[in-house]
């Protein structure tokens, strides 16, 4: 507890607050980590899910991509791509850029695909064409998924972003790792402190924005017997991932 | 959908986790408790417990204490690859580790911080007074392996610089490179200002100067490193070690930290014939060939044992 | 690639490391998560707080955790065990939503006919609510072991052996064939727990293969994407 107030009295004094290396400009560039990454990551996930969404092609590769890319050890990654980048914020951002387009794709296609057939092949029945499919009936549908997805992507890349100062490029884990190495516990433990906080408020402001992109008629209908649903019709609605995590 | 939730499924499927359990239990149990359990009895006669730091060449010195032990048919156990020191001097304090590679000026500053000894023979001397209870150091090795700043041969040569002093004069803005810990090491930037009148800025870049460093030097993102006197890239590189005429640096030569109950007077004799017999060039060239030649830790530490023929 | 092929007893001496780390937090994580799950589920008031502030554990950065364990638990600072501890935290955190959903899931009209033909709330979950909420289950499962597998590999920053050496002194010695046959070694060792652990769910629920093929979009796959997400 006495290491926790420590922490605490490190965030809290000031002097560790200003200057290029205090942790107003670290906690920014975690930020900056964590939404260019996700961003980038977007930029390439979002179409590729929406088109293996669509069309149902390529589903298999998708999956076991989306899959098998979260074993990948990005202190690994990290590390490779600095011998080859140098130091500085290239190799962390491609890192986390990696990190960060598994969630997005599983996002961006599970939305399309949670879409019921019936809902699809009535947009086409009363006369739209397959782009209006598309972005009038997939796409807003599919949104409460792919913000999910989104989300996770925020998620995990903040966390991680801890590890760019390995290869010198900032952000909050420069503190974790010079606590360490000096054994100032008090400044690795306010550097925690303040990636868990910031993880807390992104999953916060992530939440909100979830329930609010729900499109109206999916929540009036999901409001009257949410509980009463067997899970496959809920989870068509988004809800298991809305609740919060 | 009742009848194929039979009992006999479910059971195989609780079996089956269990084995897993089991499974996991004794994989735990195995490669990774020896030591905690090994560490008390080793003294009586035991194994003798080696560590080493997770940096690639202490670990090389390790394997060459581990196999010069050997040839005498002392048995070793190794546990290498630990992390900080904040880790390893407990567990050596406590027995858990026995011996280890040290090098004397970076663990005198660890245990004295304010110490004012900079030669090879003051700090080997203050070390022994500064070590806490049931730990010793065995002799110290010629080979040193201490911090030096370091600059390319063309910022040297259109610089005029040879030495930290001569830096003063630099009128370009320069920025140091070297591990997170550096900016806060009496020698380190504020000990540039204090001791030779030089402003730099710090980059922290976490790997021991190695090919980041490296990089980021001849990418002229820092002007200045902080890279291990042993290290082969000095001269691979063609680097220039700056002087240190007024001794910023504490000496630092490598030597063997031991729990006192296992310093017996085999242990000791083996490994201070070791210690004797690795010279500077010695250790620039065992980190050679871990990096250029790409050889194990084993291999480099067995030829250099075959080479010095002690045993 | 001179260095793989004279170097394949250590990277195999690594993996058994590895392996022996990983796989007491997913089977440990898993037996924790199971039953509280169960325990947020029955109790509506608790299910959002439990669920809320265990995802959340989630959020903590490895690195500092893996340090402050000792610290936590008193264990001695080179213990496997605090990186052990650490992981089955992530992996109850990855889990226990997981958990909570699949034991949802079982439709309330099937509990119902369970209660209705005698079952107790004992024989009722063992018999009805765990192995109809196995499919997705396991597929928290199979993102939990991928996950564990890869964060282990931070232990080595803290001097717990695991694959992890291999990036730390191939990152140390600039030799980039060191750290991508670290990274093969970690993807080879989360492919072969995947392949087992479908493998057990073959086996343990056999009958979620024929829904498989019946209903493409089924709960569990939807559930393995979205959960897969929170990784």
């Amino acid at each position: 507890m006495n290491l926790l107030l420590d922490g605490i009295a490190w965030i809290l004094d000031p002097a560790n607050q200003t200057g290029p290396s205090g942790w107003f400009a670290r906690l920014g560039e975690q930020l900056a980590y964590t939404f260019g990454a996700v961003a980038i990551a977007a930029l390439i996930a979002v179409p590729l899910g929406y088109l293996v969404g669509h069309t149902g092609r390529g589903r298999d590769i998708a999956v076991s991509l989306s899959g098998g890319f979260r074993a990948l050890p990005s202190l690994g990654v990290l590390i490779l791509l600095g011998l080859g980048l140098g130091i500085g914020f290239k190799a962390p951002l491609l890192t986390f850029v990696v990190l960060a387009v598994p969630p997005i794709l599983a996002g961006a296609y599970a939305g399309f695909e949670a879409v019921d057939r019936r809902t699809i092949d009535a947009a086409r029945a009363v006369g739209m064409t397959e782009s209006q499919v598309i972005r009038k009936v997939e796409v807003p549908l599919g949104l409460p998924l792919l913000i999910g997805g989104l989300r996770s992507a925020v998620l995990q890349v903040v966390a991680t972003a801890t590890l760019a100062a390995y290869v010198s490029g900032g952000a909050l884990g420069a503190f974790i790792f010079a606590g360490v190495a000096t054994r100032d516990y008090a400044q690795t433990l306010g550097a925690s402190i303040l990636v868990t906080t910031l993880a807390l408020v992104l999953e916060g402001i992530f939440a909100l924005l979830q329930k609010l992109v729900v499109p109206r008629g999916v929540v009036a209908k999901e409001l009257k017997d949410v509980r009463a649903r067997s899970s496959r019709t809920r989870a068509v609605m988004g809800t298991p991932i809305r609740e919060g995590k | 959908m009742f009848t194929a939730i039979k009992k006999g499924r479910l059971l195989t499927g609780l079996v089956a986790v269990g084995a897993v359990v089991a499974l996991a239990g004794c994989a735990s149990g195995d490669p990774l408790d020896t030591s905690s359990t090994s560490g008390g009895d080793a003294a009586e006669g035991g194994a003798i417990v080696i560590g080493s730091q997770a940096y690639y060449s202490n670990e090389i010195i390790a394997e060459i204490y581990a196999q010069a032990l050997e040839a005498n048919d002392i048995e070793v156990e190794r546990q290498f690859n630990i992390g900080q020191r904040d880790a390893y001097l407990p567990a050596l304090e406590s027995g858990e580790v026995q011996l280890f590679p040290e090098y004397t000026g970076n663990l005198l500053q660890y245990y004295d911080p304010e110490t004012t000894a900079k030669t090879s023979d003051d700090v080997y001397s203050a070390l022994a007074g500064a070590l806490p209870e049931g730990l010793e150091v065995l002799d110290q090795a010629p080979a040193t392996d201490q911090d030096s700043y370091n600059v390319t041969k063309e910022f040297s040569e259109s610089n005029g610089v040879t030495s930290l002093s001569d830096l003063a004069s630099v009128t370009t803005p320069l920025t140091l490179g070297g591990n997170s810990e550096l900016q806060t090491r009496p020698y380190g930037p504020e000990g540039l200002l204090a001791t030779y009148g030089v402003t730099v800025g710090f980059t922290p870049i976490e790997d021991s100067g190695g090919p980041l460093t490296l990089q980021a030097l001849k990418d002229n993102q820092v002007q200045l490193v902080n890279i291990y006197s042993a290290d082969p890239n000095i001269a691979a590189a063609g680097l220039v070690t700056l002087e240190d005429p007024e001794g910023l640096f504490l000496a630092s030569n490598v030597v063997p930290l031991i729990n006192t109950d296992a310093a017996t007077p085999e242990v000791s004799d083996v490994i201070n014939k070791v210690s004797a017999a690795l010279t500077a060039e010695d250790l620039v060239e065992l980190n050679s060939q871990s990096q250029n030649d790409q050889e194990s830790a084993d291999t480099i530490a067995k030829n250099w044992l075959e080479k010095v023929a002690l045993f | 690639m001179n260095w793989v092929s004279s170097n394949l007893d250590l990277v195999w001496e690594l993996t058994l490391a590895h392996i022996a780390l990983s796989v007491p937090p997913i089977v440990v994580g898993f037996l924790l998560s199971v039953p509280i799950g169960w325990i947020a589920n029955r109790f509506r008031l608790t299910r959002g707080t439990i669920l809320v502030v265990l995802g959340l554990l989630y959020t903590i950065p490895s690195l500092p955790l893996f340090i402050f364990m000792p610290l936590i638990l008193g264990t001695p600072l080179l213990s496997s065990l605090n990186v052990s501890v650490a992981l089955t935290i992530y992996a109850v955190a990855l889990m226990v939503r997981t958990a909570a959903d699949g034991l949802a899931s079982v439709d309330k009209d099937v509990l119902q006919a369970a209660s209705a033909m005698g079952y107790s709330g004992w024989q009722r979950f063992w018999r009805v609510e765990l192995p109809l909420s196995g499919p997705v289950l396991l597929a928290g499962l199979r993102v939990v072991s991928a996950s564990t597998v890869s964060l282990a590999t931070i232990g080595s920053v803290v001097g717990v052996t695991s694959l992890g050496y291999l990036f730390i002194n191939g990152f140390q010695r600039n030799i980039p064939a060191e750290v991508v046959s670290g990274i093969v070694a970690v993807l080879l060792i989360a492919v072969v727990f995947d392949l087992l652990l479908v493998l057990l769910g073959r086996v343990t629920l056999p009958w979620s293969r024929r829904e498989r093929t019946g209903s493409p979009r089924s709960a569990r796959q939807r559930t393995a994407l979205l959960a897969g997400g929170v990784s």
